[in-house]
């Protein structure tokens, strides 16, 4: 129950609809090298608070790495180094004081390939849960790894095999399980990575209706090949080539009247 | 000409003599292959059957063990005269004489002196010991007549197991005429019965090899390998997953890497060498001791662990510590809750493929003086003590006949020692055991 109210809590703080909508997370001149390769050239880019954010591009662009920056997991590359300034509400991410393990819980990620823990499903959603202590006592517990489910539409599915192994299920279920472990722990942003890219279609038009409804108290940037996907689920496009930001807008204009070329181009499949 | 081209093109390539010739030979290959590689296994295989079959032949015999049923007579008058029961005086007493009174009284012409002791050769040494203890533990048996059962000598035992021919002339064996007729004429009353040979496990060794018994070795390593179990495991374990998981990957990391696969190679004398430098010589901790030898074999095994425990950690998929790490778990969350689970059945290999190892290793032990002849079973971790393969070196070094099928039963031993340990840790194993 207490859980409860925390995640309602944090909903009810956050700005409700507002004239222009708060930026989340900001990206000013971010600079990635991978030893002596530079993978992104200096992207400036802001996440808005409850947006789906697209990253679109063709492979290599730098995207995946871009998203990566958001959580700091490239920190755990030893070659790659970053550069430029990062934040998560007016706060820089990547200054002395933050802990990347606090940013983590902050800043969830799904990533393309479901990796679900070889643990049970319940296991799987309470972990976040259980190493952050947001949950005190079973029936608390119980009560984060149901809502978490349910948010992410497999609480009907999986309800009564709790205990069997998340790795049995199938790979959509594996996706929303994957997500339901990452709201778990009630982030304010999500990153997703492709979430889509090893999934059916009819799993794919699951996560994608789910993404839409989790706007609503989440921060959401996805990066996706699929370009109708991006269409489809986000409201702000961004697309990168080559390590750069080309261009950045609302999806409807990105898509329908793109001011660069290159853009032009990669949507209408001319190239990517 | 250009139509004969043509019509050979039209006749189907796959079809043609020379693809089927190609379609043959490779069938044959990989028949011819498969037949290796079943030849491969056959060899092996046979190879263990014939090794197993003859430590097995050899050794089974020594499990069994003859002894006289005797009715002796506990006379006052030669163990305790005064009749004080003191156990000082009751542990003083000949109880050979008691033993070669009973005999006398069953053997035909046993009564000169030089047959009276022709007589109680054929028991065992440790016969007289045996009727001591009995009078030690139950001192009413003064003045009472007894049946008791008594070993023979190594010389009886092996001639009524048949290892030594009763054909030989006297000359060639230990056993003379005289006293094979006595063994004759105790065989037909039945009074020499074969019996589980439990000494074999109770005693430590001795020079009597129907006396010997491996359990000082085996105690000794117990303790050895309880050693090197408490030390190399988390030292292994801990360098294993801080190499892995934690280490920057620089010069610094690559040259200790090199090193620790070399250490695999290191022949172990070189380790003995190490223990009696360091271990003995300059920390002055004692000589023998199952401390010593278990720091040893920690230090011979811990490369095998480590390089078995860094493979397995390589091997769980990263895709697991980025979800972790996705979700906030800090880095050593990551490797206890997540990947060293994950690993464990693949680290267990790696431990007991180095314990096996440790359990069957002698050379450095001859350094730090495990080699050494122990009756008395250790009792801690600094008493002198032996090891299973060096009592099976020491054995097998002896002359005595009957040491030759005691050296095939104790490598029993030490296999059936191995095969407790493996048991153990696949039993372990598959309690860690995941699928993902």
């Amino acid at each position: 129950m207490v859980a409860q109210t925390q995640i309602q809590a944090r909903a009810d703080a956050r700005p409700q609809g507002g004239v222009a909508p708060a930026v989340k997370m900001e990206a000013r001149g971010v600079k990635v090298f991978y030893g002596a390769k530079q993978a992104l050239k200096g992207i400036d880019l802001d996440v808005r608070d409850r947006q789906v954010t697209a990253l679109i591009g063709p492979s290599g662009c730098g995207k995946s790495t871009f998203l990566r920056c958001l959580n700091r997991m490239n920190d755990t590359i030893d070659i790659a180094r970053v550069e430029g300034l990062m934040t998560l509400d007016g706060q820089d991410i990547y200054d002395r004081s933050i802990d990347v393990v606090q940013l983590r819980a902050r800043v969830g990620m799904v990533f393309q390939k479901p990796n679900p823990f070889p643990k049970s499903i319940y296991d799987n959603v309470s972990y976040g849960p259980k190493i952050h202590g947001l949950a005190a006592g079973k029936d608390e517990m119980d009560e984060v790894v149901e809502k978490s489910l349910q948010r992410a539409g497999l609480w009907n599915e999986v309800k009564d095999r709790l205990r069997e192994p998340g790795t049995g299920l199938s790979g959509g279920q594996q996706q929303r399980l994957c997500i339901a472990r990452a709201i778990a722990v009630s982030p304010e942003v999500i990153l997703m990575d492709e979430p889509c890219s090893a999934l059916d279609p009819i799993a794919t038009a699951h996560i994608e209706e789910l993404i839409d409804e989790l706007r609503a108290n989440y921060t959401i940037v996805i990066v996706t090949h699929n370009m109708q996907q991006a269409a489809r689920v986000s409201q702000r496009t961004a697309f990168f080539h080559l390590g750069e930001m080309v261009e950045v807008g609302d999806t409807e204009e990105i898509f329908t009247n793109p001011h660069d070329e290159r853009t032009q181009g990669y949507i209408t499949g001319r190239y990517g | 000409m250009t139509d004969a081209v043509v019509s050979d093109r039209a006749v189907p390539v796959y079809q043609t003599a020379e693809f089927e010739r190609r379609l043959r030979r490779r069938y044959a290959a990989e028949k011819r292959f498969r037949l290796y590689g079943i030849a491969a296994i056959g060899l092996a295989l046979g190879m263990l059957a014939v090794l197993l079959g003859s430590v097995v032949a050899k050794g089974y015999t020594a499990f069994w063990q003859h002894e006289l049923r005797l009715e002796v007579f506990f006379d006052p008058a030669e163990i305790d005269p005064q009749g004080t029961r003191d156990p000082a005086v009751l542990a003083q007493a000949n109880y050979n004489t008691l033993a070669r009174n009973a005999l006398q009284s069953v053997l035909t012409d046993a009564g000169s002196r030089d047959a009276r002791r022709a007589a109680g050769d054929l028991l065992s040494v440790g016969a007289a010991f045996e009727l001591g203890r009995m009078v030690m533990d139950d001192p009413s048996l003064i003045g009472t007549r007894r049946v008791v059962s008594l070993p023979v000598s190594d010389e009886v035992d092996q001639l009524l197991k048949g290892n030594v021919s009763r054909a030989l002339p006297e000359a060639d064996r230990q056993i003379t005429d005289r006293q094979l007729a006595w063994i004759e004429q105790l065989e037909a009353k039945g009074d020499l019965v074969s019996r589980f040979n439990t000494r074999l496990f109770t005693n430590g060794d001795s020079r009597e090899p129907e006396l010997a018994g491996l359990k000082a070795g085996l105690l000794g390593s117990m303790l050895t390998l309880f050693v090197t179990l408490v030390l190399a495991v988390p030292v292994g374990i801990a360098a294993a997953v801080y190499l892995e998981e934690f280490a920057p990957k620089n010069r610094l990391t690559d040259l200790i890497e090199v090193n620790i696969n070399n250490l695999a190679a290191v022949p172990s004398i070189v380790f003995g060498l190490l223990g009696l430098a360091v271990f003995l010589n300059f920390f002055g901790m004692p000589r023998s001791a199952p401390l010593v030898g278990g720091v040893v074999l920690a230090l011979l095994v811990l490369p095998t662990i480590i390089i078995a425990g860094r493979a397995s950690l390589k091997a769980v998929p990263p895709s697991i510590r980025e979800a972790a790490l996705g979700i906030g778990a800090s880095r050593l969350q990551v490797v206890t809750h997540h990947v060293l689970p994950l690993a464990m059945p693949g680290i267990m290999t790696g431990v007991i493929i180095g314990m096996a190892h440790a359990l069957g290793e002698t050379a450095p032990l001859l350094m730090i003086g495990m080699v050494a002849f122990i009756v008395d079973a250790p009792s801690g971790f600094t008493d002198a003590a032996t090891m299973l393969p060096v009592q099976i070196f020491m054995w097998a070094d002896s002359p005595e006949r009957a040491f030759t099928e005691r050296t095939s039963a104790a490598i029993m031993v030490l296999l059936g020692f191995l095969i407790a340990m493996n048991a153990l840790a696949v039993i372990l194993r598959k309690r860690f055991e995941r699928r993902w």
